[in-house]
């Protein structure tokens, strides 16, 4: 019984895997049935995996643009010496495209994933109450820590899986157009394996649960939006130079990185459950 | 529907309004117990000291205008909120301790439908089925509940092209799917037409039946009547009064009372003095008498004919549920 003025916390228990994947598997339902939602998401990863690396990459080896060749040979004179001696290839073309292919388009494995879950997890929580569907789910019994998770996790799928799906379609481009040059099929190389499995998630999985707490606080989901953008923003940029970082370093470095980024996110993560309330679904100013 | 002075014995008779809320003791049977809470928010209360006792098996309707405190004395019960003060006890258990296990006995039809427009109806009741524990193999299950309220033929289209009472359909079809024990109304008929309100509203009735708990909100005082085992009519976040309709009407006016017309309406006006009148009233419509027996009709209606007045209509006059409102409102302000 509830004691007057004494909040007694809520018994605590073990976390519901059932009712997390019901609620990931409901959301990704409703995403794939949102075609304004993953046609646009579609474009983008096309963009950033297909469209621009193919441009710059036939650029270099098929159309022999002397000049811009000229110019990435000289650049890669100021790369680590240990990256320098990891780029394969013996004309300038081939290294150029080699450096391009593997350093250069390191950021949008970031980018893509962050910028796509972080669209979905912003309007996540105040979806549902914008659309009344929080009432339901106030009202059910799944716990809110549940509900957070299977929401997190519904936002980092499509990110993921769209990264996952351009990497694959990046590594047979990159295979095709710059494999010839430098003898053989090369890609992807043991860092970008790191940061697509190791480096990557955990910086999307940090966003994700900041996304995710400030969803449920705002009052719209245009509001949730413009203040997620202010916090990925930053961390787009960190990730960003970690992942470039980590591709010129050694695989330890990308070990590291990849460490204390999940260290952070598992933090963020349990402070992000423990923080949301259930009132929050009903879109009310229940600081209780 | 007519609405009528307060008699003039009625706060006397029937109304210290601190003595008609103060709360039955708990009952095992209790399904409900919310004793003293009070809820603010941003420091404006919107419950205040609010009690509500609901016997299971009963339909207890929750009447108020909006902003009352209706929603928010759901959300209360099932802990999606909770109390600043005072106590909460459904099923004997804390919901705001053992929310869980107190959700799980509880159905929700929500004032929005709150259903997934993106879903199909099928889709939206296995995500129900799967968070309330009934697994994701339960199609059988599903169409019947879907059955139940005519909805099973639309269950594979999206719920986005349902129509307001469909959406209705199918969430009470939700609300039902897991068999709660208690199951709880936020106005819902709220945006239907008339025959899917009274649809809605009969489906509700025979809800009852399997035993089965309900507590509905309405501030639609005519689909309370009838439908109420005991009403508590809610004003600014608290309880003026609870009780059973008719033991609540026969507080507020203890006398019989009769309306007698006659094609000449002054002719009527000989009784107000007779002997067991004990108020008698007549503007523009039949003479309103109030008797201290209503066996004292036969003697009033052969004095009138004996008198030459021809009577047209006697008939006794039940209180209505609004008749009952309005009076408690009035009695609430003056008070």
């Amino acid at each position: 019984m509830t004691a007057t003025t004494v909040h007694v916390p809520p018994r605590r228990r073990g976390l519901d895997w059932s009712s997390v994947r019901t609620v990931a598997r409901t959301d990704l339902k409703q995403l794939i049935q949102a075609k304004d939602f993953w046609i646009p998401m579609g474009i983008l990863g096309a963009f950033f995996f297909l469209i621009v690396p193919a441009t710059l990459l036939l650029t270099i080896t098929h159309f022999g643009n002397i000049d811009a060749v000229h110019k990435i040979s000289q650049a890669l004179d100021v790369l680590p010496a240990k990256a320098q001696a990891q780029i394969k290839g013996t004309s300038d073309a081939g290294r150029a495209s080699y450096a391009l292919a593997v350093y250069l388009f390191a950021p949008m494995a970031v980018v893509v994933p962050l910028t796509i879950s972080t669209a979905v997890g912003a309007a996540t929580i105040v979806g549902e109450r914008e659309r009344g569907t929080g009432e339901f789910l106030a009202h059910s019994p799944a716990g809110v820590r549940e509900i957070y998770l299977g929401k997190l996790i519904a936002s980092l799928i499509p990110g993921y899986f769209t990264t996952l799906v351009g990497f694959g379609a990046y590594s047979l481009l990159v295979n095709l157009v710059v494999g010839p040059e430098v003898g053989g099929w090369f890609f992807p190389t043991p860092q970008w394996w790191l940061l697509m499995l190791w480096v990557v998630p955990p910086f999307l999985a940090l966003a994700l649960s900041l996304v995710l707490r400030l969803s449920a606080r705002v009052r719209s989901t245009a509001a949730a939006h413009q203040a997620s953008g202010l916090i990925t923003l930053p961390l787009i940029m960190i990730a960003y130079s970690q992942s470039t970082g980590a591709l010129f370093g050694a695989t330890s470095a990308s070990l590291y990185i990849g460490a204390v980024a999940w260290l952070i996110a598992v933090f963020s993560l349990s402070r992000g459950m423990s923080k949301v309330r259930r009132a929050r679904l009903l879109g009310v100013a229940d600081e209780n | 529907m007519t609405s009528l002075a307060l008699p003039s014995d009625a706060p006397a008779a029937a109304l210290d309004l601190a003595t008609a809320v103060a709360p039955p003791p708990v009952a095992t049977t209790d399904v409900v117990a919310m004793r003293n809470v009070w809820k603010r928010f941003a420091g404006v209360p919107a419950l205040r000291n609010l009690t509500i006792i609901v016997p299971q098996g009963n339909i207890t309707v929750l009447l108020g205008p909006n902003g009352a405190g209706k929603t928010t004395a759901i959300r209360m019960i099932t802990g999606a909120m909770t109390a600043d003060e005072g106590t909460v006890v459904v099923f004997g258990a804390d919901p705001e301790r053992d929310g869980e296990s107190v959700r799980r006995r509880c159905g929700v039809v929500a004032a929005k439908p709150a259903l997934y427009d993106r879903l199909s109806g099928f889709d939206n009741l296995v995500y129900s089925a799967e968070l309330y524990g009934l697994g994701r193999k339960c199609d059988a299950r599903i169409h019947a509940a879907a059955a139940r309220f005519g909805i099973d033929q639309a269950l594979d289209k999206q719920v986005g092209g349902y129509s307001t009472g469909m959406k209705t359909r199918l969430a009470l079809a939700r609300a039902v799917l897991h068999e709660p024990e208690l199951l709880l109304f936020d106005e819902p008929t709220s945006g239907l037409d008339p025959e899917s309100a009274h649809a809605v509203l009969q489906l509700i009735r025979d809800m009852t039946s399997d035993g089965s708990t309900v507590v509905m909100c309405t501030h639609h005082l005519i689909e309370a009547e009838g439908l109420a085992d005991q009403v508590v009519m809610l004003e600014d976040g608290t309880d003026l009064i609870s009780g059973k309709p008719a033991e609540l009407a026969r507080r507020y006016w203890p006398a019989a009372e009769v309306l007698i017309d006659a094609e000449d309406r002054s002719g009527l006006d000989l009784i107000a003095g007779a002997e067991g009148v004990t108020e008698y009233g007549r503007s523009d419509g039949p003479a309103r008498v109030q008797l201290d027996d209503l066996t004292r009709v036969p003697e009033l209606v052969r004095a009138l004919t004996e008198a030459g007045v021809r009577i047209t209509r006697v008939a006794p006059h039940e209180p209505t549920l609004e008749d009952l409102y309005f009076a408690v409102r009035r009695e609430a302000a003056h008070s």
